[in-house]
């Protein structure tokens, strides 16, 4: 029974997203073919980051991964608030479905959500760089791991959030530095030691490098310490959110 | 097993302000099969106390239960006891009706359910409507999708918070022709409205809130019994000598006098003639439930059903 519950949430939440896919998916697959247009286009001859690896091509994993962790992240925060603020997430207070079923779904449907875009991001920016799939399962392992964790750092700040603008402010204050340090456009080997340093406690940062290591077989870590850190930062982030649910936060008084 | 169990309910909130107790050691039970009617004036803890009932909101200490089934720690089975028809006009704008039925059918583990689905769409006049988005529809059809949300996993005990606010004559009688079948077919209703001829027409006992406390519980028989008075109705332009003026309840130029009994009802209307008040459309007749209702919540009925 509930995993019929659970499954119903799932595709409610899918079903959700697909319906404003223009929204969604086009429109998040447009801003990175941009990034890559502008950046791409201006650093093409000026930068080489791995040896015999050119800048677009560089830059094309980077920006799949950040495609994909910032619409996992929407997913699931901005269901979530919507739903609290016009009011109809009564309909899920009042069903049976437990903490796990709602958590299932919510992170469930932000992983598909960001697969989606970032399969988009992969189709049209294949006709600027011939990909390379070195090591394919890194790429699959980090795409899943890091939308999940964004996912589920979605629900929390959708839990957390009372209105818009507090969702927003934990995007643009807290995701976006995140993700734009975390070695999407350079490799942090090029930044001075302090920042390497700061960069090397970003778990972003081994989101993009163990996924980028998937396409090129080079990476500035080991894609088995990037595994680990986004394995552990995962579980942490999940733990909490799963935690909220349990205690009802900011959701039964 | 009563169908639910209030047992010494207490809500307090602790605010910036200091605390507030909304609700205050409120306990009754509501059998199996009965049409219960909670009544009471805004703020006085009905929606707080229903809130409490589905799991939207925690009692700070008390107990409630559904078919015998804890609300807190056997939430699974409690929820799927209960249907409840919120207050507030929410939809989801994403879906059209019958996905949102479908979706709410299996948040309950119900899967399949379209025959049931049909039905309810044919009973509440939404079939036409099936296919169209929730944000497409007026607010009365809005409210009728509520209705079917809450019914369509078939719950034993039906919630309907205020559910015929604000909405037309047509629906209101459609509405209630749906939920006395399904109180026919043995379900239980619990009931909470400001139209107190409903209450008093559709609810076998009515329990009163005032500012978080139960003052009073009894069948609608005994409450209405339990008020002697008679009722003076009439209407007026002109205003009322003194006395009168201070104890009659006006709306408009609709004036309500309680009397005790006839000679009382007499010397009124002695006064209105010494005092020159012309009326119109006299009735005289017994106290009805707003009556007893007003009385109550003004302190002067003792509560004396309550255990």
């Amino acid at each position: 029974m509930m995993l019929a519950g659970a499954k119903t949430l799932f595709y409610k939440e899918v079903l959700r997203f697909w319906k404003v896919s223009f929204q969604t998916v086009a429109a998040p697959v447009l801003t990175a073919v941009m990034y890559l247009l502008i950046f791409g286009h201006v650093l093409q001859d000026r930068v080489q980051v791995f040896p015999g690896v050119g800048y677009t091509s560089f830059l094309i994993p980077g920006l799949v991964m950040m495609s994909v962790l910032q619409n996992a992240f929407a997913n699931s925060s901005s269901s979530l608030i919507q739903s609290k603020i016009t009011g109809n997430l009564v309909f899920l207070l009042v069903s049976p479905l437990s903490h796990w079923a709602w958590y299932v779904a919510y992170v469930g449907a932000s992983v598909v959500r960001g697969l989606c875009v970032g399969l988009g991001v992969f189709i049209v920016t294949v006709w600027f760089a011939p990909p390379s799939f070195v090591q394919p399962l890194w790429i699959l392992v980090f795409a899943a791991l890091g939308a999940a964790m964004l996912g589920s750092l979605g629900l929390i700040a959708g839990l957390w959030a009372e209105k818009f603008d507090q969702l927003a402010a934990f995007q643009n204050f807290i995701i976006m530095p995140m993700t734009f340090l975390s070695g999407v456009f350079y490799s942090v080997k090029s930044l001075p030691g302090v920042w390497q340093q700061v960069s090397h406690l970003n778990p972003f940062f081994y989101m993009i490098d163990g996924f980028r290591h998937g396409f090129f077989g080079v990476s500035d870590v080991s894609p088995w310490i990037s595994l680990a850190v986004v394995g552990l930062s995962f579980l942490i982030v999940s733990a909490i959110a799963l935690r909220l649910l349990v205690t009802g936060y900011k959701l039964r008084q | 097993m009563p169908a639910v169990r209030f047992q010494q309910v207490t809500k307090t909130y602790t605010g910036a302000r200091g605390t507030f107790k909304a609700l205050d050691e409120v306990g009754f039970d509501i059998e199996q099969g009965e049409f219960f009617g909670l009544l009471g004036p805004n703020g006085a803890g009905k929606t707080t106390l229903i809130s409490i009932l589905a799991g939207l909101n925690r009692a700070s200490s008390g107990l409630v239960t559904v078919m015998g089934h804890d609300v807190r720690s056997d939430y699974v089975a409690a929820r799927k006891a209960l249907g409840i028809v919120p207050q507030e006009l929410v939809f989801d704008p994403f879906f059209t009706v019958r996905e949102a039925l479908r979706i709410q059918s299996g948040y309950f583990g119900v899967r399949h359910n379209d025959a049931w689905i049909d039905e309810l769409l044919s009973e509440l006049g939404l079939t036409d409507k099936a296919d169209a988005n929730m944000r497409q529809l007026s607010g009365g059809m809005k409210r009728r999708v509520l209705v079917a949300q809450a019914l369509v996993h078939r719950p034993p005990v039906i919630v309907l918070d205020e559910p015929t606010a604000g909405v037309d004559v047509e629906l209101r009688q459609t509405l209630w022709a749906f939920i006395a079948r399904l109180h026919r077919e043995g379900h239980t209703v619990l009931l909470t409205t400001h139209y107190l001829e409903e209450a008093e027409a559709l609810c076998h006992r009515i329990g009163m809130l005032k500012q978080g406390k139960l003052v009073a519980l009894d069948r609608t028989a005994n409450l209405l019994a339990g008020t002697t008075s008679t009722m003076l109705r009439f209407k007026t332009d002109q205003a009322l000598p003194g006395d009168l003026a201070a104890q009659a309840r006006i709306t408009g130029r609709i004036v309500q006098l309680k009397a005790r009994d006839a000679q009382a009802v007499e010397q009124m209307l002695a006064a209105l003639r010494t005092g020159g008040v012309t009326i119109e459309d006299l009735e005289i007749g017994r106290a009805d439930l707003e009556d007893v209702f007003l009385e109550i919540m003004q302190g002067g009925q003792a509560a004396k059903a309550i255990p």
